[in-house]
């Protein structure tokens, strides 16, 4: 299997932030916390586009590069997670991740900023599949329960899609020849290196 | 008095210390495919077995996301 990955199709993403709500809903994210969000590009302009933004997995993740605890691990399917009892929350994922996908909640009286959390591909932390501890902690293990990631799955126009590399990129290749544009993935080449989605790997490239 | 002093000293001593600041290692993550044992869990595959898991997602991702597979 190549690894899991996400594609935001903004040829199709309507700004309906159902992945967002959907993504709050299902992990039980709370006030203040937005692992996914969409954002708007050239907003009042003709030609705007939407799209549907969280933590990539990148393939050299620079969260894990410059996190000062090494708190962050990767799977075998590429999924990046980190683990929140060695987090000490001093920001540092925040300043590097080219996504803004690291969030850190408000805690206590005076707002003392908490534990990162972000988007973990549903695929949970590193407590056991499907406990009570890492549903608190990290939402839900989809990926354990056979299913790919709810915001993708939710959302009602397929623009955003998620799993295996090279399923996704097949699926956004044959959307690209039948309506003959939007072959642009905004996003991709930052977190998976400089080849875009549609396009066949270099012979003897692991996508 | 000269004990105390000792003592004293060598407590004062000790606090100047550094502990050694070593990284831990990366957690250890059970990996998807072994399931979670519980209700939720879509059929179709069986819990442990890799290469089933891997078939549901790729299912799944299909008919689940790829609208032209519905479309003549």
């Amino acid at each position: 299997m190549a690894r899991m990955k996400f594609i935001c199709d903004s040829e199709r993403c309507i700004e309906c932030n159902g992945c967002v709500t959907a993504c709050k809903n299902e992990h039980e994210v709370p006030w203040g916390v937005n692992r996914r969000r969409v954002v708007t590009l050239n907003d009042g302009v003709p030609g705007e586009r939407s799209i549907s933004v969280a933590c990539m997995h990148c393939s050299d993740a620079p969260c894990m590069a410059v996190c000062p605890v090494n708190c962050f691990y990767r799977t075998d399917e590429g999924v990046v997670l980190h683990d929140k009892d060695v987090c000490i929350g001093c920001g540092y994922c925040s300043y590097a991740c080219p996504f803004g996908a690291p969030q850190f909640p408000s805690q206590g009286t005076f707002g003392v900023r908490g534990k990162m959390d972000k988007c973990t591909f549903c695929a949970g932390g590193p407590e056991a599949n499907g406990s009570q501890a890492e549903f608190e902690k990290y939402g839900r293990n989809r990926l354990a329960e056979g299913k790919l990631p709810v915001c993708a799955e939710m959302c009602a126009t397929k623009a955003l899609i998620a799993g295996d590399g090279d399923v996704i990129a097949d699926i956004l290749r044959n959307r690209v020849l039948k309506r003959g544009k939007g072959a642009e993935v905004w996003g991709w080449g930052t977190a998976y290196g400089s080849k875009q989605a549609g396009q066949p790997a270099a012979p003897g490239v692991k996508s | 008095m000269k004990l105390v002093w000792t003592i004293l000293a060598t407590a004062l001593l000790l606090a100047c210390g550094d502990k050694a600041q070593t990284l831990g290692t990366p957690a250890q993550d059970t990996s998807p495919v072994t399931g979670t044992g519980k209700a939720y869990t879509v059929g179709g595959w069986k819990q442990g077995d890799k290469a089933s898991w891997e078939a549901q997602l790729k299912a799944r991702a299909q008919y689940g996301q790829n609208d032209y597979s519905r479309v003549d």
